[in-house]
């Protein structure tokens, strides 16, 4: 489909994948943009793997994105990237958030937690951008504020400006008070910085 | 919840399609709402219970949930429910005769099916019940027509008197996207007049219902070819022309805009002369649909050269990377090939859904996991997870409720084999009530010797965290009555003596009561009574940590099957004894743990202790 910009979120449950992408819906059709956002979710929320697909454009017909497609990658968590990079376009981009979560089949022994993931996928040849959300979030004193951080590295990779995005997370936190809404521009900001410092040369 | 002021019409709004089938049963006038939580059908009940001037109900199962329905549509006014697709099975028994009365209200159900699984025990199409009942039904294929489709879901069910189905996937069910939505329409129930004729269905008046039944659904079927719901978009390739419905629909249309489609919005009775033109329109007729082939066979038997499953998958989601190739293949014409990036790596280490840290099932599971010689019958619910690593504790699930009757007859079946095993089940609060009652019944006056697990954690927790009459709230969140299962348990025939009520946190005390109950020749009731770590009741404890220079690396608490346990160091040691032994050292995760304490009970060493000082606790994972 011409014209459709093809973003995909993944991480595990309980991170908040499925609220940022819920964010990203709210900026793209603030653009003026056909939305369609897609999970399976279900038993998500007990640990799972969670991908959360946003397609956005004139008109959107199926909201799948289909493997090899993904103009975007936002990865909540290094082995979920990986698991998922399949998904993006030839040479498209990947921001990785390039902790660890490891689950308990791994912890009894009955798999294995890949070595180096992020390293995987640039051998992969994935452009990878990869940061410590959680210790952005922790040294902005609070590691909810994670999410934010994430949405920040994504914010210059959209086909509009990052403040629509930064004003639909302002809106989101506005009841919440002056204090939340400051700290949430914080991390917005640390995620933009943080992904631009890491940015490869050839990006 | 309390109810909230509904967004005013014509406002564009990004709504799944549970929410955008709420919004029309809010706008078409619908004066009683009733279901039963599951995925992915759980959000219409729980999105309409914060509309206004409607009563919505969590009804005890689904069967109840469609006879609501039908008590008030027999005073005309119009009805909702909605349920998952096994929910319909539970609710075939009124459905197959309330088509022989129809309706007086209209009356809609919708049914979710979960195509691709990802959260049921099989994958069945619930457009038979289409043909089953000769109901009509409708298929959306996003939020909008879902919208749209449930708000004129009631106008048929009342033009033809006819209870109609809304099919939903998935797909539908949680795909979010824009939709416009309209005014609210009052609509007055007529009231309830008396006719036995077409309200008792003895046999002598059913038998005078079936004709009508049957001219009704071909009424219905020459209406198929008239309805603008199902649309005939002529195309330039000429090559092959699709039948779809539903999801499947925009995944084909993304696959092949030029392609000729005949969209079924009413998918039964499907229309004969469209599905003729659209024949003439293309050299190849191909019908996508999920799961089964059942219009592609209506199609053959009424004469179509049909393609379909002889090259479309079985099972799960017609996605495009599954329709292109297929179709390609089926015209012996090489794909245009994925690019290489999209090939998938070989499989990583998979993510099976969890308990939760400070799940109380965990206890429940450990303690099962550390006894011999159990045959455990298990239900459907957060704790069919117990089947799962590290306990591997649940021996059967089937359906709702059948962890009663399946532990019934591992006992009147067991040969020599089985017999020094000892049977038990589990089932939880909400489930029990469903449909484990009435087993339980037949336990006890058929003089079976069953130990019963009733895990009583106040609320649904898989489909995240409804009410249930186990913690005396209703769907919106008021007081309702408790039921207190202590005496319903006594009601349905276990003897006071054993019936046990046991905080699951308690390990000694959890292992000694199954240890015992289940040596005893009779019917034994244990009951849990920790909430679930999702709702309101639930308060968190001090968070623990392992001290390092103390673990002796047991693996112990791993066992535990604790999400917020991570092993940070194996070794292999020979013990003197001559036994090669593994070591696993750990470490708690202190933001995730919420203190109830299960790891630190089978802790050789006791090495984990309260984590101080105490810190803010966050309840969802960072990243």
């Amino acid at each position: 489909m011409p014209n459709i910009t093809n973003i995909l979120v993944c991480g595990i449950g309980g991170q908040g994948v499925m609220t940022a992408t819920e964010i990203l819906s709210e900026a793209a059709i603030a653009e003026g943009h056909d939305v369609k956002k897609t999970e399976v979710a279900g038993m998500s929320q007990r640990g799972g793997v969670v991908t959360s697909h946003l397609r956005f454009g004139p008109k959107v017909l199926s909201p799948q994105i289909a493997p090899g497609t993904a103009d975007v990658l936002l990865g909540f968590e290094a082995a979920e990237a990986l698991r998922w990079a399949h998904y993006l376009k030839p040479g498209a981009l990947a921001l990785v958030n390039d902790a660890r979560l490891v689950p308990p089949v791994v912890e009894l022994g009955l798999f294995k937690y890949p070595d180096d993931p992020i390293g995987e996928m640039k051998a992969r040849g994935v452009r990878t951008v990869s940061f410590d959300a959680a210790t952005l979030a922790r040294d902005l004193g609070d590691l909810r504020l994670g999410n934010t951080v994430m949405l920040g590295a994504i914010a210059d990779q959209l086909p509009f400006s990052a403040e629509v995005l930064l004003d639909c997370i302002v809106k989101r936190f506005a009841r919440k008070g002056e204090q939340v809404v400051e700290a949430n521009r914080r991390a917005f900001a640390a995620g933009r910085a943080a992904a631009q410092a890491a940015a490869p040369a050839t990006a | 919840m309390a109810a909230v002021m509904p967004a005013p019409a014509a406002s564009r709004l990004l709504m799944s399609g549970n929410e955008a089938v709420a919004r029309a049963v809010w706008e078409a006038g619908t004066k009683v709402c009733a279901g039963y939580p599951g995925t992915p059908a759980t959000e219409m009940l729980e999105a309409l219970s914060a509309y206004p001037d409607l009563y919505t109900e969590w009804s005890v199962n689904e069967k109840v949930s469609l006879e609501v329905a039908i008590g008030a549509s027999m005073m005309g006014a119009r009805a909702f429910c909605a349920m998952k697709h096994v929910g319909l099975n539970v609710a075939a028994d009124p459905l197959m005769t309330l088509t022989l009365t129809g309706v007086e209200g209209g009356l809609v159900i919708a049914v979710a099916d979960d195509v691709g699984m990802s959260s049921s025990q099989n994958e069945q199409d619930s457009r038979f019940w289409g043909r089953f009942a000769h109901v009509p039904m409708l298929e959306p294929s996003d939020s909008q027509e879902a919208c749209d489709m449930a708000r004129y879901a009631f106008e048929l069910s009342e033009e033809y008197q006819v209870p109609v189905i809304l099919r939903l996937t998935s797909r539908i069910c949680h795909v979010k996207g824009l939709v416009k939505v309209g005014e609210r329409f009052a609509h007055q129930p007529k009231g309830f007049s008396k006719n036995a004729e077409r309200w008792v269905m003895v046999p002598g008046h059913a038998k005078r219902r079936i004709p009508l039944m049957l001219a009704r659904e071909q009424e219905l079927k020459r209406f198929s070819d008239r309805t603008p719901l199902n649309v005939l978009e002529p195309g330039s390739d000429r090559r092959v022309a699709f039948v779809t419905s539903g999801p499947a629909y925009m995944h084909v249309r993304e696959s092949f805009p030029d392609a000729p489609v005949l969209k079924l919005g009413l998918s039964y009775p499907w229309p004969l002369e469209k599905v003729a033109q659209l024949a003439e329109m293309a050299d190849t007729l191909v019908v996508v649909e999920e799961t089964e082939p059942l219009l592609e066979n209506e199609l053959k038997a009424a004469g179509f050269a049909a393609h379909g499953k002889d090259f479309l998958p079985r099972m799960g989601e017609l996605a495009p990377e599954v329709v292109k190739p297929a179709v390609a293949r089926l015209l012996r014409k090489e794909a245009s090939p994925a690019p290489e990036s999209a090939t998938p790596l070989p499989p990583l280490f998979p993510r099976p859904p969890t308990l939760c840290a400070s799940c109380p099932h965990m206890g429940v599971y450990y303690t099962l996991s550390q006894l011999k010689n159990l045959t455990i019958s298990g239900d459907i619910g957060c704790y069919t997870l117990g089947a799962g690593h590290p306990w591997n504790s649940l021996d059967s699930t089937i359906c709702m409720g059948a962890s009663m009757g399946i532990a019934l007859g591992m006992d009147k079946g067991r040969g020599e084999a089985d017999k020094n095993k000892k049977v038990l089940a589990v089932i939880g609060d909400s489930t029990f009530m469903h449909m484990g009652m009435q087993g339980l019944l037949d336990i006890t006056w058929n003089r079976g010797n069953v130990t019963v697990l009733l895990l009583d954690n106040g609320t649904v927790g898989m489909t995240g965290g409804q009410n249930t009459p186990a913690n005396g709230r209703d769907i919106r969140g008021q007081g309702a009555p408790r039921i207190d299962f202590r005496k319903l348990i006594e009601a349905l025939g276990v003897k006071p003596e054993r019936i046990h009520e046991v905080d699951p946190y308690q390990l000694p005390v959890l292992f000694k009561t199954v240890r015992e109950e289940v040596k005893i020749d009779d019917v034994s009731v244990i009951i849990t009574n920790r909430p679930c770590v999702l709702i309101e009741e639930f308060k968190p404890f001090k968070p623990y940590v392992v001290q390092e220079d103390k673990c002796t690396g047991c693996g112990n608490c791993v066992e535990v099957g604790c999400p917020a346990i991570h092993v940070t160091r194996r070794d292999r040691v020979l013990k003197p004894s001559g036994k090669e032994v593994d070591l696993a050292f750990t470490r708690i995760d202190s933001v995730a743990c919420t203190g109830c304490g299960l790891c630190v009970q089978p802790c050789a060493p006791e090495a984990i202790v309260h984590y101080e000082p105490v810190m803010p606790r966050i309840v969802v994972q960072p990243v």
